[in-house]
């Protein structure tokens, strides 16, 4: 005669007690979500709650400061959007974010090669890396007062140009300044982020494309670009979203002037808000910008689930 | 699983849930809070909050010595000072209004009177001195909305104008201009001495548009003119046409320093002060800053110049230190005894004399009248003049500012007339009132 002995699952070694296959299934669960629920809360009331509270108000007129809060359906909406400024300020923001993308991705790729290249010393590399990433460390208000200081009718730049010229406060030069001094204060993080992926590279690559003949362009652009094709997108996308919410800058330095050569959606929206009180168009105008930025989020994160 | 697993186990899920407690904690500590400025304790002692940007733009400790002495005065009151820079106070009153948490006694400009009491965050002053028995008869001035004041000025900084004295006499001229021909004259005989030297300087920026306010309209002003008709935007009377064709015939002879269109208040004065423009209209508070810059440099202050064969009273722009009480204070008795003490004779003028500026207090003398000439000859225009700041009490003044200097840019940089941006600034205000 055998003695038998029940055979116990891990659980009911861990707990002394037997639980139906659902109790387990539903205390894994709540496990789950309890360890989740503080990213989550915060999540919640940091980001949904504002962005819900903001819709809200570009539904409603005399938002916050009204006493008498009245639901107006979208007509918010029609009022921003047959607003002339919006469009002067939309295509400014365009003509801004596209200029500085460009400008950062082509200066951060030629500075970045620069100190990927073999044809230059240690102590030199050192030396560039340090200079070139500088802009980088610089906060949006010193930037915007150093440049100020320079390109000011009696500064630096027009002393060395021998020139008069008043970069900031002329309607045809201010939007090119403001971009030009954003381009400088953002090609870094292009420079060093593409630096790293040049790095990844491998030389057998590179040795390969020699024995088959190819030149420095081709092997630029049949070895390098592709090998940085992932980089360079997510770099690009998220640099549409960064720079085309720039407000500190064009804000310190500028205005949104001279007259409104250089108001982007960012001023725009600020000036709807703490200028003129009316916190309804501005939350329309948030809620507006927020959806354009939505678009490039959607293809920055299909992006990365491809690269996944 | 053993013992020792099953208790790591559990520490495991207390920990979690005591992040996902504490979490909660922090959220609801960061959004929650007394709704209230002001607390009262046991014994019966209230604490009241006054924000302002006052303490930070005077000397180290002396404002609060000057409120310690206030909670002396008034055993059971305590102040708790929430100070900091002009525009970070700015942001942080406007905040408080849309959530009904402003501090008991708030430093106000007179730009935000208007849009404060029309959202009822503030309280009706006049009320207020009702309550307390208060004797506003030694009130310089009060800002008053729809009939009730809502503001009272502290101390006033008025806004004369300032003559580089070495550079008028190398170009030969002797005494400061007193009216726009002689003006017109100045700047061009200082323009032409050349270099990087200019006659006049212009701040408008958008991003802080007072130079429209200060610079601009304070020209209508010394002429006693106008820029309303009963209450209501009138920026294509004859008073503010002559003013702005003034000053773009100055535009176009070239004597503006360069710059002007993204120039603000600072840049102004460092131009003055570093001796690259002959002439400017600027806040008295700025000349021990420009002493301590530049203490070579030789400048004197007068009115500013009026229109030709003009003879009667000027009106000189100022900006004030406004103080009002929050609605939403519960010890808003507290807070007019504050109120009070800093707009009493003796009390104003220390406060004025820290400031460099002129009292709310008529009663008041601040001591630097006596002691120093530049600010005695101030003192003296000040008192042959009428304070004049149409801005002060108008709806989202700041934006009328710089709906005025889009326009004013656009005519100055040649895309429309003078006329033409009057009528557009005027429709643009008119929308806004």
């Amino acid at each position: 005669m055998s003695l038998k002995t029940p055979v116990l699952d891990t659980e009911v070694i861990v707990t002394g007690v037997p639980q139906s296959k659902r109790r387990r299934q539903l205390r894994r669960t709540a496990e789950s979500y309890a360890f989740l629920s503080p990213t989550m809360i915060l999540l919640f009331v940091l980001m949904i709650i504002p962005i819900v509270m903001v819709i809200g108000y570009s539904l409603q007129d005399g938002a916050i400061i009204g006493k008498d809060h009245e639901f107006v359906g979208l007509d918010n909406y029609m009022a921003v959007l047959t607003n002339p400024s919006f469009w002067n300020a939309t295509s400014n923001t365009v003509i801004f974010t596209v200029t500085s993308v460009v400008a950062h991705l082509i200066i951060g790729l030629g500075f970045a090669m620069m100190l990927n290249s073999t044809l230059i010393g240690a102590v030199p590399r050192a030396i560039f890396r340090g200079l070139y990433v500088l802009p980088w460390l610089f906060t949006v208000a010193v930037i915007a007062v150093l440049w100020r200081m320079l390109l000011a009718p009696n500064g630096v730049i027009n002393f060395l140009l021998n020139t008069n010229i008043e970069w900031l406060a002329s309607p045809q030069l201010a939007l090119g300044t403001v971009t030009f001094i954003n381009i400088w204060a953002g090609y870094p993080f292009f420079m060093v982020s593409l630096l790293a992926g040049l790095q990844g590279i491998p030389s057998d690559l590179y040795e390969a494309a020699s024995i088959d003949g190819a030149g420095p362009v081709q092997r630029f652009w049949n070895v390098t670009v592709p090998q940085l094709r992932p980089i360079i997108v997510s770099l690009v996308l998220l640099d549409l979203i960064w720079t085309s919410q720039q407000f500190a800058l064009i804000w310190m330095t500028t205005g949104g002037g001279p007259i409104n050569v250089t108001e982007v959606l960012s001023t725009f929206t600020y000036k709807l808000a703490f200028a003129k009180y009316d916190f309804s168009q501005a939350a329309t105008s948030a809620v507006l910008v927020l959806l354009m930025s939505m678009v490039l989020a959607v293809f920055y994160v299909r992006h990365q689930k491809a690269r996944d | 699983m053993t013992r020792a697993g099953q208790g790591h186990s559990k520490a495991l899920k207390i920990a979690g849930a005591a992040i996902a407690a504490g979490s909660l904690m922090l959220v609801t500590g960061c959004s929650g809070g007394s709704s209230d400025g002001a607390t009262g304790d046991a014994g019966g002692d209230v604490t009241i909050e006054f924000a302002q940007w006052w303490e930070p733009e005077l000397p180290d400790g002396e404002f609060r010595a000057l409120i310690d002495k206030f909670e002396a005065e008034n055993p059971g009151i305590t102040v708790e000072l929430v100070s900091g820079p002009y525009a970070s106070t700015k942001e942080q009153l406007f905040a408080g209004a849309a959530s009904g948490t402003m501090p008991d006694v708030v430093g106000l400009d007179g730009a935000w009177v208007n849009d404060f009491a029309s959202q009822g965050v503030i309280a009706n002053l006049t009320d207020l001195m009702a309550d307390a028995g208060y004797d506003d008869s030694q009130l310089a001035s009060q800002i008053q909305v729809d009939g009730g004041t809502y503001m009272i000025p502290v101390v006033n900084f008025v806004y004369p104008m300032f003559t580089n004295d070495d550079l008028l006499a190398e170009a030969g001229v002797t005494t400061p201009p007193t009216n726009r021909t002689e003006f017109a004259d100045a700047a061009q005989k200082v323009t032409a001495l050349g270099g990087d030297v200019s006659g006049w300087v212009l701040p408008l920026s958008l991003e802080a548009p007072n130079g429209v306010q200060n610079d601009v309209m304070s020209w209508v002003w010394a002429s006693g003119g106008s820029m309303l008709n009963d209450g209501q935007p009138d920026l294509t009377n004859a008073d503010v046409t002559s003013a702005v064709d003034y000053i773009q015939g100055l535009w176009d002879d070239g004597v503006i320093a360069a710059g002007s269109f993204t120039m603000k208040e600072q840049d102004k004065v460092e131009e003055f002060t570093n001796g690259r423009v002959g002439m400017m209209i600027d806040s008295l508070a700025h000349i021990n800053l420009i002493r301590e810059t530049n203490p070579d440099l030789n400048f004197s202050i007068s009115a500013i110049p009026a229109e030709d064969g003009y003879d009667g009273e000027r009106g000189i722009p100022y900006a004030s230190w406004g103080i009002g009480v929050a609605e939403n204070s519960e010890h808003k008795d507290a807070a007019f005894k504050l109120v009070s003490f800093l707009m009493s004779e003796d009390v104003n003028s220390e406060l004025s004399t820290m400031a460099n500026a002129f009292p709310g207090n008529t009663q008041s003398v601040p001591d630097f009248v006596n002691d120093d000439e530049l600010f005695k000859t101030a003192f003296d225009i000040y008192q042959a003049s009428y304070p004049a700041n149409e801005f002060t009490g108008l709806p989202v003044a700041e934006e009328l500012m710089r709906l005025f200097g889009e326009q004013l840019q656009a005519a100055l940089d040649g895309q429309q007339s003078v006329d033409e941006a009057l009528q557009k600034a005027q429709d643009a205000w008119v929308a806004e009132f």
